[in-house]
């Protein structure tokens, strides 16, 4: 209890400090308005947008010998109701500080992307590094990509079928930026393009997994307890960490017709979270897993429509009679946006995710244990409108099972209240009828969050 | 004998004003009205064989707060059709940064766009049937920037007048299918065939939006063995009367003629812009 009440002060004083600092900004702000209305009629403005503070600082920014961007946020979030399984109250606490080093020379370009932040909810300081790379163009149709940085492809809407880097749901389920739904892959990309056909390879030396949900902060449906669970059964799988030997490789093919962005895709490596389970040593393993698939994308009717499906080759299991190690899939995904009106715009997605093998699966499952449907339904539905000179942004992300028949819903409010400063508040709502089930099994962890940012 | 002059006469006169079927024959000023817009559009959205520019936007609201959004854009013609690709890269503000923008766009289809959101590695196509939409909260619409459909809107030609000591020609278009305005006014330089200012009257039929060419650059480029200047509209402003908010636009840099190649605007530079054209 001490700890909560501690993290949450923590949150609250940093909270403070980041108002005093908005409150110091706004006046800043307001006496410049105030200086430009008086000096009206000079129309030889120049520099930033506002405060003398803000100007003497993109100065000092110009100075440099590199780019350097970034900014300081700070967010907090609450779960709304009691969870038995996590001792907090708070699911998010934190100060954030990022920065973005750019540098490009003639034959090179080089990022450094770092934050640093402060947890109040893990009570701690820690550094994550997200961006540290080099790109280098060896020959006209080739381009490399060394080092560690964020990768992503496919057509979907926060469902991923051939996107196979490293995801952070634990970012995602508790309110920070969308950006931190992906994580660093340590990588090397090369990408070739040709007339006919472009090529991208990610070779990631060693086993990159997802930062997955493992307890800590959020609770989940622990199938070997056959219960919820928290803190008290937090997940720490068996390492997949052999330089070389755990090795993943991810490539993609592709090209456009008439505009039409068509794809092939395959990947070769391990479940990105421990979906299996080792009852010999009670740890939770990252099975081997390969994955053949293709996509399309364009235009349809008035607006843009996508498709992609994916097998997924479960390699520890390929005959569906281990009931420790996930059976193979085949996955689908259909999706459609349009502008429905003035800056408001709608998406849907249709995703399927089959279980192959399920007479096995059924028959091996341990007595007592949830069976999974073979066929797992999912519709999502995005709205966006965007208001005030599209500095107010509304949103609304649901996802819906109806074989699960469970929901998650991400409503968010974002506004830019200068071209520094932005606030944002928004809430995660999960509501299951079964604990065993994909967002089922969050019920707990339905929380709201606010969140404000100083972007240089 | 006279009978039969005086019926083939008539009969020239009925043939010479009865049109061919199918194809009415517009009134002289809508004739004109067309002719002039094609040649605006030709001198305002497509002058050279491409062109480079870094674009600065303020948007300004009524109460004088700024908002700030700079941008390099590079424009490519397609020589073979009127076809043209462009592609934006964004400086400010910080959180768009390093964010890129493709367009293709063609004069009678929807155009295809690209977006590209660094941190995430995302490429996305945009859903945008709405060339009626804000750029970037500005007050120009997706259209304003890159031109509208000339067939979407009859246009006439209704009188020539002066702006300031420039003569111009005074066009009325009418957009053919409802949208947000019902008549845009354009005073359009008789020489450069640039719009000096345009006036967008709203369903009301009251003023809404006036943009004008606050200041006309001539752009020397090279054109085959010698040179060509082409005048360029560098500064811009786009004012809506109904709420006071107003974007002014200032391009630097420009050039034209840069041998832009036509394989720089695709998800190769999107995800890795050309270094060579953004600096």
């Amino acid at each position: 209890m001490d700890q909560v009440r501690r993290s949450v002060y923590g949150g609250l004083l940093i909270l403070g400090i980041f108002l005093l600092f908005l409150i110091e900004n706004a006046r800043a702000v307001s006496a410049q308005v105030q200086a430009e209305k008086e000096q009206e009629g000079d129309e030889t403005q120049t520099g930033g947008s506002s405060g003398g503070t803000s100007k003497k600082w993109k100065s000092f920014l110009e100075t440099l010998p590199f780019e350097l961007h970034g900014f300081l946020e700070a967010r907090g979030g609450l779960r709304t109701q009691d969870d038995p399984h996590e001792p907090k109250t708070a699911t998010l606490g934190e100060t954030r500080l990022q920065l973005n080093l750019f540098k490009a020379l003639d034959w090179a370009k080089f990022r450094l992307k770092s934050d640093f932040l402060y947890d109040g909810v893990a009570e701690g300081a820690s550094v994550d590094l997200r961006e540290a790379n080099a790109i280098l163009t060896p020959f006209e149709f080739m381009d490399l990509k060394v080092g560690r940085q964020i990768l992503t492809w496919g057509t979907g809407d926060y469902i991923f079928i051939n996107d196979l880097f490293p995801k952070d749901y634990k970012s995602f389920f508790i309110g920070r930026d969308d950006e931190y739904l992906k994580a660093p892959s340590d990588a090397l990309k090369a990408s070739l393009y040709t007339k006919i056909l472009n090529f991208d390879l990610v070779y990631t030396p060693r086993f990159n997994p997802d930062r997955f949900i493992d307890g800590k902060q959020l609770s989940y449906f622990n199938p070997q307890l056959g219960r919820l669970a928290g803190d008290d059964a937090v997940i720490y799988p068996r390492k997949r960490d052999e330089w070389f030997e755990d090795s993943e490789i991810a490539f993609r093919l592709y090209r456009d017709i008439e505009s039409y962005g068509l794809a092939l895709y395959g990947y070769n490596g391990f479940w990105k979270s421990p979906m299996g389970f080792d009852p010999q040593a009670g740890k939770a393993t990252f099975p081997r897993l390969s994955i053949y698939g293709l996509s399309a994308r364009g235009k349809v009717w008035k607006g843009i429509g996508n498709v992609e499906m994916g097998y997924y080759d479960s390699r520890d299991d390929r005959s569906g009679n281990d009931p420790f190690v996930p059976n193979s899939q085949f996955r689908f995904l259909s999706g459609y946006e349009q502008e429905l009106a003035k800056d408001l715009t709608m998406g849907v997605q249709y995703y399927l995710e089959l279980m192959l093998d399920y007479g096995a699966y059924n028959r091996t499952l341990p007595r007592g244990s949830h069976a999974a449907d073979e066929y797992r339904h999912v519709i999502t539905l995005r709205l966006t409108k965007l208001l005030m000179y599209q500095n107010l942004k509304l949103s609304l992300f649901t996802f819906y099972s109806p074989s699960d028949q469970d929901v998650y819903m991400r409503p968010n409010i974002h506004y830019k209240i200068t071209d520094h400063w932005s606030a944002e508040a928004g809430a995660n709502i999960f509501f299951g009828e079964k604990d065993h089930t994909f967002f089922g099994q969050f019920q707990n962890d339905t929380n709201v969050y606010l969140g404000i940012r100083c972007g240089f | 004998m006279k009978a039969l002059y005086w019926f083939s006469f008539v009969l020239t006169l009925a043939l010479l004003a009865t049109p061919a079927q199918g194809e009415t024959q517009l009134p002289e000023p809508q004739k004109a009205g067309i002719e002039i817009m094609e040649k605006e559009q030709q001198a305002f959205y497509y002058p050279g064989k491409d062109m480079k520019a870094e674009i600065r936007m303020e948007l300004i609201t009524a109460a004088g707060e700024k908002r700030i959004r700079v941008l390099t854009m590079l424009r490519w013609n397609d020589p073979k059709s009127k076809d043209q690709k462009y592609f934006l890269y964004f400086r400010e503000p910080s959180d768009v940064r390093g964010m890129t923008f493709m367009v293709w766009k063609y004069p009678l289809k929807e155009s295809d766009r690209w977006i590209y959101v660094p941190a995430i590695d995302l490429v996305r196509r945009i859903a945008a049937s709405d060339a009626r939409s804000s750029f970037v909260g500005s007050d120009f619409t997706y259209e304003d920037v890159s031109g509208r459909n000339i067939s979407a809107d009859t246009h006439t030609l209704i009188r020539e007048e002066k702006v300031g000591d420039r003569d111009c020609y005074l066009v009325e278009s009418v957009p053919k299918q409802p949208i947000d305005y019902v008549k845009r006014i354009s005073w359009i330089n008789k020489i450069t065939f640039l719009p000096l200012k345009e006036e967008y009257y709203d369903v009301q039929n009251q003023l809404a939006r006036v943009f004008t060419a606050d200041k006309i650059e001539e752009i020397a480029a090279p054109e085959g063995a010698g040179r060509k200047s082409f005048p360029t509209a560098v500064r811009r402003t786009m004012k809506n009367l109904k709420t006071g908010h107003r974007t002014e636009v200032t391009l630097t840099s420009v050039s034209y003629n840069v041998a832009l190649q036509d394989n720089i605007f695709t998800e190769r530079y999107l995800r890795n812009p050309p270094e060579r054209w953004i600096k």
